[in-house]
């Protein structure tokens, strides 16, 4: 999924200073489940900033509404009425998400409540990691199932740098070495054969370095 | 319960701290511990600040951050947190649940300028009267230092004009 974290309240203050009718839309998809942007995460702030902009002796009518996907045109439609009487939208759904209200509704600004982060997992209890850096030819098969491109700190595809230390990255001792993973994983499943083949280097043609990409699928259109 | 609950109820409708103003302090009690333990405190005959109010909760860990902030929006000078000392939750952990919340809660209120000071979360158990009503006071004192909630002004003006 995508994750992504809040913004400072101070911080989404500043960017709505200028507005005193916001309507606050959350995501029900990723961000409700990294509880960056879901209902109560939207709520919350809500709260936050109604407070806060009284405080400030600059009030703020907030509205707020979520829905099911903001990266989707179909669920955008339940927007229109909310919207109609605000002077800004601001979308707590990962940069996708903003950027699909922001098109959907031209002649308003439109502002990010949120920090998109990365897409990666839940690792444990209110912890997630980044897992996938969508970089358009997944190599998954060929490391274990455990992406070198994303996890190690270096992006190396030839084997570790010799810098870990027992199993951590020099980067970040908080990580574990992908190539450590790489290695314990492809002994599990008894490929340890595949680390014998020179990897070439990445064609990072597919990668967002030729700008934003696209996919048609042509067999579901009509 | 509360036998001078009139003599808080001023008028507490300027910025500054008016006279006769008394903290209002919500107290979400646990109905495992602390309810039992206010209601031992009033049977008993102890006492603690009038401005008390008192709303019971099945757990802690039920106690949303909405429901805190609620509460500050609308105007309560100080919200105290009553829960089931560790180990004792009749939920297994609702009780730490609610430590944590409080503890987001309370940086909001100090990034907002009200001061997380405002919120606070006690521990103890169903026998603890005299204790209850010590807290009580500790955070009333606390609060009056702090002064009003100042989001309380002008729900209370519109309120008694109406």
């Amino acid at each position: 999924m995508i994750v992504a974290s809040p913004k400072s309240i101070t911080e989404l203050k500043s960017i709505i200073a200028g507005h005193r009718k916001v309507l606050f839309v959350g995501c029900g998809t990723c961000v409700t489940v990294c509880l960056a942007g879901g209902e109560r995460e939207v709520g919350i702030m809500a709260y936050a900033m109604r407070m806060a902009r009284r405080l400030d002796k600059n009030p703020v009518e907030i509205s707020q509404v979520t829905i099911e996907r903001q990266c989707d045109n179909e669920f955008l439609k339940d927007l229109a009425e909310p919207a109609s009487g605000v002077e800004a939208i601001v979308s707590f759904g990962c940069g996708a998400g903003v950027q699909a209200i922001a098109e959907r509704f031209p002649d308003k600004p439109v502002y990010a409540g949120l920090d998109t982060q990365f897409l990666g997992i839940l690792e444990g209890q209110a912890v997630w990691t980044e897992k996938c850096l969508g970089c358009g030819s997944c190599m998954l098969a060929e490391f274990g199932g455990i992406c070198p491109i994303t996890r190690c700190a270096k992006r190396l595809l030839n084997g570790p740098c010799g810098g870990s230390l027992e199993d951590r990255c020099e980067v970040d001792p908080e990580k574990p070495c992908a190539w450590q993973l790489i290695y314990k994983r492809l002994q599990a499943i008894g490929q340890l054969d595949r680390l014998e083949e020179v990897v070439p280097p990445k064609d990072w043609s597919t990668a967002w370095y030729g700008g934003a990409r696209r996919v048609v699928r042509r067999d579901h259109q009509v | 319960m509360s036998p001078d609950r009139s003599e808080s109820r001023s008028e507490g409708t300027r910025t500054v701290r008016p006279p006769g103003w008394e903290p209002e302090i919500l107290a979400f009690c646990c109905s495992y511990c602390a309810s039992a333990a206010a209601g031992e405190a009033g049977a008993v005959r102890l006492r603690y600040p009038a401005g008390t109010r008192i709303l019971s909760t099945p757990c802690t860990g039920g106690i949303e951050m909405e429901h805190l902030l609620e509460a500050f929006e609308k105007g309560v000078d100080g919200v105290l947190v009553v829960g089931c000392p560790d180990g004792g939750c009749h939920f297994v952990e609702g009780n730490q649940r609610a430590l944590r919340r409080l503890e987001r809660v309370r940086a909001i209120l100090d990034e907002i300028g009200l001061g997380g000071g405002r919120l606070r979360m006690v521990q103890l158990s169903d026998s603890m009267a005299p204790a209850f009503a010590d807290h009580m006071r500790e955070i009333t004192e606390t609060i009056r230092a702090m002064g009003p909630n100042p989001l309380k002004p002008a729900r209370k003006e519109s309120a008694g004009r109406s």
